[in-house]
């Protein structure tokens, strides 16, 4: 029994890490639904993919075009938050005010990011 | 040994609470920095290099307008402000637009597609908004030469009457 609950946990686990990881398609390529979902309109302040206010539809356009021009998720997220500021990502920042939220929620999870990140950027 | 460490664990607790708490209360007094008065500003400038800082023009007349490339009641007041500019510029009166939670690019478009020669600043963030309490586009603030608030227009400035309130504005902010 301890076995399967062990394995349980480690699929729940696996199954979280890969639906919390980076917004990458089947082909490499950023994912436009994943990134949509993980930035912020700056107007409406929900993710985008919630939103069709004009500037989420004008950011959603921004995306795919980037996507279309071969930009990677950071990338793209870089340039969003160099017009919008921080506040577009939907999760904190890995640095500054941003980087407590993460050594105050909780370490564990801050661990898992850095090494899907790891994968991601590496 | 074991009541002592509960209660050094309700400790560190109560601790770890009073520590979020004070941050929070930092983070809302810094943070947003929304306050009653306007704040000076240095933005980048938009179609032209440099910075626009608001205090700069401290002793003209400065017709604050908050704006967006994507807000259509921008787009039906643009032109009467490029007009109120060019009209009273050599009186003492600035139109300076700031552009917000916008596409720098996008701000480019819309100032050359409607021919603005006014000044136009950049904030794509929207960095400048609470403290004016600016809540949605576009926002039109008058101040007068010591950069006090003097009349506000929330929505477009686009009907005669709103125009002869900005005019009437404009006069009294000229004569403070």
């Amino acid at each position: 029994v301890k076995l399967a609950a062990s394995l349980a946990m480690l699929v729940a686990l696996v199954w979280a890490a890969a639906a919390a990881g980076p917004a990458v398609g089947a082909q490499g390529r950023p994912s436009a639904a994943q990134l949509e979902s993980e930035l912020v309109c700056p107007v409406c302040e929900t993710t985008l993919d919630q939103s069709d206010s004009p500037i989420a539809e004008r950011m959603k356009a921004f995306i795919r075009a980037r996507i279309a021009a071969g930009d990677s998720a950071k990338q793209i997220e870089d340039k969003l938050v160099a017009q919008f500021g921080p506040g577009v990502l939907a999760t904190p920042s890995k640095s500054g005010f941003g980087l407590l939220a993460w050594r105050v929620l909780d370490p564990e999870l801050e661990r898992r990011v850095d090494e899907e990140l790891a994968r991601f950027e590496g | 040994m074991a009541a002592r460490l509960k209660l050094t664990g309700q400790v560190l607790a109560v601790a770890l609470v009073a520590g979020l708490l004070a941050l929070l209360i930092w983070k809302v007094a810094h943070g947003s920095g929304k306050t009653a008065e306007p704040k000076n500003f240095n933005l980048s400038r938009v179609g032209t290099p440099g910075k626009l800082e608001l205090a700069s023009l401290r002793g003209k007349v400065v017709v604050l307008n908050f704006w967006a490339s994507w807000c259509i009641p921008c787009k039906d007041e643009a032109p009467y402000l490029e007009q109120v500019w060019l009209d009273r510029r050599a009186e003492g009166v600035v139109v300076l637009g700031v552009d917000a939670k916008d596409f720098r690019s996008d701000a480019r478009g819309f100032a050359g597609r409607y021919d603005l020669t006014y000044p136009l600043a950049y904030d794509g963030p929207g960095a400048t908004l609470p403290s004016y309490g600016v809540t949605g586009f576009p926002e039109t603030y008058v101040l007068d030469r010591q950069g006090r608030v003097v009349e506000a227009f929330v929505g477009s400035i686009d009907s005669s009457q709103e125009h002869v309130r900005l005019r009437e504005a404009i006069d009294r902010a000229l004569r403070s």
